[in-house]
């Protein structure tokens, strides 16, 4: 038989049937729920008086829609009526259908690809679906893991499965050593820089090489969180003893009597030499400097000491016309020094980088030092409540507040802009998050993708440095 | 599930790539629990030009008149024509709740993100994939002062026009059989309940760590 990947062995292990028509029924092992693209499928559910199929499948929390102050004053208190409906319509699906729920408040609540990993709901091997394009987060851990409409939210809860078609295969080969004060985000976002938003599309991303393997689970998470913004709904890592050292011991992960046999099974979760892939993509890692958006999609994206793009340098009209549109969006120049943009605000947060060590790599460039003047705001928004403790414990919120920084509850906060946390029209930010697209971060606001050590630095300096002269 | 098969109208052309679903319907009106409501939101950044939120009086925002949907000439279009990498982005199911709320049946684009595309098909809204050229045909010819009319056959996975332009598409089997007869989906999955009782049996004696309560 002819090695399999990686997507291949997740993908038999989970087909429940095939049929003649070419669609397939997969098995879903871990559905994640949130508020935002749940009601419908709740409502669908009752109305056909349907129940979940398998409720310890489910695992829900909110956070697209919380606010990020004083969660401790509970649901009551959020004034914003529509939002307040929204969280208390999970909270009251979750007690009628009885699903496991994180409520707002619960240290375990937060971000829901933060969460699954730190709960070890997210295991390798498992299959795992959210209504939230972002799920690809999970394939860090060789788990098959992608986001869905609510239409099948809904049909996830009914029958456990989904509708499905087997994607392609291709592997993304990050070449290291990485240099010094590069990061997981800047892999990522030279990668899709690379290949492009819609590189992937059809695709289930395999990321491999020295470059990935040398990330810790957090930074593999972080490359995978943004398969889905070079266009692949997966992206996947293989299985390795940090996948497994990451796991034990998590409230979700298996038992001591199964623990044995789970590792045993996850170590095969790999590609097997000589598998087949579609596609196969070389990123030199050795080349990537810090990375910085500078237009209004991820693939607009350049290093530190680059510049931005001059359209009339593009041979193709139509994308020439997206760059024109793209930097008079932005209110950049053709040519302009990446250096020279200032930024208004500044975000750390978002599922692609609110965990420690994104934090800590941040609070290390801020330690001691201020926020710029110029600088409306700078905020932190960790990304679980228990990620917001461990800050705690180890000081770095001291370190934050000191400079200026505010210090949030956890959520998706400004990186979709749903509650209040959102930018004015016209403001530049420095965003830790995964889309830059217009009006993603509030209307009119211009987002510029960065690591947190990216983020941190440019909220000292009010505009654009390279990181690694202060490292 | 709403049924397609056939569906001819005026094609309205927002001549853009990478339209992302933020932008076809921005996160305030993500707020709702409903189904409905979303059509007037539409490319709400790009339609209207003050800022939209989800409790106020859409009749009287100020249109932006540079936007194409808001060419008197394509009122009831239900033809959206728009270019590679339609509806990238996050995984909102609002997205083509609002474009067929508004009035559309169909898009046509060389390219679709993947979520999106899945999206549609479940709510009876067609994504057409044509080549890039065959879109730069409907542009150019949308492009005059007079809209232009095309048809849409599903059955025979034909899109024709004027000019004599003439153009088939992809469609899976399953797919086309769920849209053409309106079928649900989850009633379909259900026919297959033992076969998902026999997975699961089979699964959890092989890995039983994943079933334990």
């Amino acid at each position: 038989m002819a090695g399999r990947t990686l997507y291949d062995k997740l993908w038999d292990s989970h087909l429940v049937t095939q049929r003649d028509d070419g669609s397939a029924l997969i098995y879903i092992d871990r559905h994640l729920l949130h508020e935002v693209t749940s009601p419908q499928a709740f409502e669908g559910l009752a109305l056909a008086k349907r129940k979940p199929w398998r409720l310890s499948a489910n695992l829900a929390t909110v956070d697209h829609n919380v606010p990020t102050e004083n969660q401790s004053a509970g649901v009551q208190a959020i004034e914003d009526s529509t939002s307040r409906l929204q969280i208390e319509t999970l909270d009251q699906n979750c007690q009628s259908f009885n699903v496991i729920q994180f409520k707002m408040g619960d240290p375990r609540a937060g971000i829901v690809h933060v969460i699954g990993p730190e709960q070890g709901a997210t295991l390798p091997g498992m299959t795992v679906v959210c209504g939230d394009s972002h799920t690809a987060t999970h394939g860090a851990f060789g788990a098959l893991a992608h986001g869905i409409g609510t239409s099948e939210v809904e049909h996830v809860l009914a029958t456990q499965c989904l509708v499905a078609k087997k994607m392609k295969n291709m592997r993304v080969t990050v070449t290291g050593p990485l240099g010094f004060g590069v990061t997981a985000k800047d892999v990522i976002l030279a990668t899709i820089a690379q290949i492009g938003t819609a590189g992937g599309t059809g695709c289930a991303i395999e990321f491999a090489g020295e470059g990935i393997q040398s990330l810790s689970m957090e930074g593999r998470m972080t490359v995978c969180n943004m398969a889905i913004e070079a266009g692949a709904r997966v992206g996947l890592v293989a299985v390795d003893e940090k996948t497994i050292d990451y796991v034990k011991g998590r409230p979700f992960a298996p038992r001591a009597e199964d623990w044995g046999r789970a590792t045993e099974a996850w170590t095969n979760l790999v590609s097997d030499s000589g598998a087949y892939f579609d596609y196969e993509i070389l990123v030199d890692g050795t080349l990537i400097e810090p990375q910085v958006s500078w237009g209004t999609n991820p693939e607009m994206v350049t290093g530190i000491s680059g510049h931005v793009p001059d359209p009339q340098l593009d041979d193709d009209p139509i994308r020439r016309g997206s760059i024109e549109r793209a930097l008079k969006y932005m209110g950049l120049e053709p040519n302009q020094p990446i250096e020279s943009i200032r930024l208004d605000r500044v975000f750390i947060g978002s599922c692609t980088n609110s965990r420690i060590e994104d934090l800590r790599e941040a609070a290390r460039v801020v330690d001691g030092k201020c926020v710029a003047e110029s600088v409306i705001q700078a905020m932190v928004v960790p990304g679980s409540g228990l990620v917001k403790e461990q800050a705690e414990k180890e000081g770095l919120d001291i370190i934050f507040r000191e400079a200026g920084f505010e210090w949030r509850d956890p959520g998706c906060s400004m990186c979709l802009a749903m509650n209040s946390d959102r930018l004015g029209p016209g403001e530049h930010c420095a965003s830790t998050s995964n889309r830059n697209f217009e009006g993603r971060q509030g209307a009119g606001g211009r987002s510029h993708l960065v690591s947190p050590a990216m983020a941190a630095a440019a909220a000292i300096a009010g505009h654009f440095v390279d990181v690694r002269e202060w490292l | 599930m709403q049924k397609f098969i056939k569906q001819t109208g005026l094609v309205a052309p927002l001549d853009r790539s990478n339209i992302d679903t933020d932008q076809i319907i921005p996160k305030q009106y993500l707020k709702s629990i409903k189904r409905t409501g979303f059509g007037v939101s539409l490319f709400d950044d790009w339609r209207y030009l003050d800022p939209g939120e989800p409790d106020m009086d859409h009749s009287v925002r100020r249109l932006n008149p540079d936007f194409v949907l808001n060419d008197k000439k394509l009122a009831g279009a239900t033809i959206l024509l728009a270019r590679d990498n339609f509806g990238c982005g996050s995984s909102r199911e609002h997205a083509p709740w609002a474009i067929l709320e508004y009035g559309f049946k169909a898009v046509i684009a060389p390219s679709f993100a993947d979520i999106f595309f899945n999206n549609s098909f479940k709510n009876g809204l067609l994504p057409v994939v044509l080549t890039e050229s065959e879109v730069d045909t409907l542009f150019g010819l949308a492009d005059a002062e007079i809209p232009i009319e095309i048809s849409i056959n599903l059955e025979t996975q034909q899109v024709t026009g004027p000019n004599n332009f003439s153009a088939s598409f992809d469609i899976d089997v399953f797919r086309k059989t769920c849209l053409l007869e309106g079928l649900d989906e989850i009633d379909l999955s259900l026919k297959d309940t033992d076969a998902i009782n026999a997975y699961e049996t089979r699964r959890a004696i092989e890995a039983p760590w994943l079933f334990r309560e």
